[in-house]
């Protein structure tokens, strides 16, 4: 094998950043935005007949709010209509609780044929298990200071 | 009543906080995966120093079903969780807070992987 040299590598690298199509940044902010607040708007929707339609109070329709979109992602990702909107929405496909679910189900289906435990089971956390630990220890972080800095009470 | 600015509200910060997540993709160029991890913590945070419940108040659903809004719980859980058992609190609270979204979502979830298969 052939070394390249310094100076070939240079001129790769200028070749390379010229035909690497430049990320349309702008075009995909638009589309998280519109995909993102539909979702969202969604939620709402959700989350406004718990409170109007169940009576509840605004704090106890959060859990069964995102409990709802929790299933409507998993839905739409088991039928293979959420990675068409994950396409197109980008991290406002992602970002959404909607999306925490599809990144539960997707691997999971993905990797049915490793198994039932090492597949399913373990592949279900790819990103939901780093987004709880570290969700986890930031809370876990910021309770701390308010422990330390009111005594716990709250 | 329900009103239409909720609504709206719900829209523009849920929209918001997606493109804010697409700009770390696009222009600090993380990965998705890392960039919800980092969005989740962002959202703990900003609960901390009391900004997450306003906008929780104002936008509904627009900072509750964003994954920043899971950090708030998270957090919320932990305080309240002090405030009822102290010291324990601090370490029971916030899953409490959290079981039933997390449990729902490892029940159908997995259920929904057991009965479709990837398309395509």
């Amino acid at each position: 094998m052939v070394k390249a040299s310094q100076q070939e590598l240079e001129k790769y690298k200028k070749l390379q950043k010229k035909y690497t199509p430049p990320r349309p940044w702008f075009r995909n902010a638009i589309q998280a935005f519109l995909i993102g607040g539909a979702i969202s708007m969604a939620g709402e929707a959700v989350r406004q007949f718990f409170i109007f339609g169940m009576g509840m109070s605004p704090k106890t329709a959060g859990p069964p709010t995102s409990s709802v979109m929790i299933f409507l992602g998993a839905l739409l990702t088991g039928i293979g209509i959420y990675d068409q909107i994950g396409r197109v929405g980008g991290m406002g496909a992602a970002l959404p609780i909607t999306g925490f679910s599809n990144s539960i189900v997707s691997p999971a289906m993905e990797f049915k044929r490793e198994g039932w435990v090492m597949g399913v089971g373990a592949r279900m956390f790819t990103v939901a298990g780093p987004v709880i630990v570290y969700g986890l220890l930031t809370a876990f972080a910021v309770g701390f200071v308010q422990f330390a800095l009111t005594g716990g009470k709250g | 009543m329900p009103s239409a600015s909720t609504f709206l509200y719900a829209f523009l910060i849920g929209g918001l906080l997606c493109v804010l997540a697409q700009l770390v993709v696009d222009v600090i160029k993380l990965t998705p995966a890392s960039t919800m991890v980092l969005f989740v913590s962002l959202g703990a945070i900003a609960s901390g120093i009391g900004l997450y419940e306003p906008l929780t108040k104002f936008a509904g659903a627009g900072a509750t079903v964003p994954l920043p809004g899971f950090g708030h719980v998270l957090v919320q859980g932990i305080s309240e969780g002090m405030s009822k058992k102290g010291f324990m609190g601090l370490f029971a609270g916030g899953l409490e807070a959290a079981a039933m979204a997390l449990t729902v979502a490892i029940i159908i979830g997995y259920l929904t992987s057991v009965l479709f298969n990837p398309k395509g």
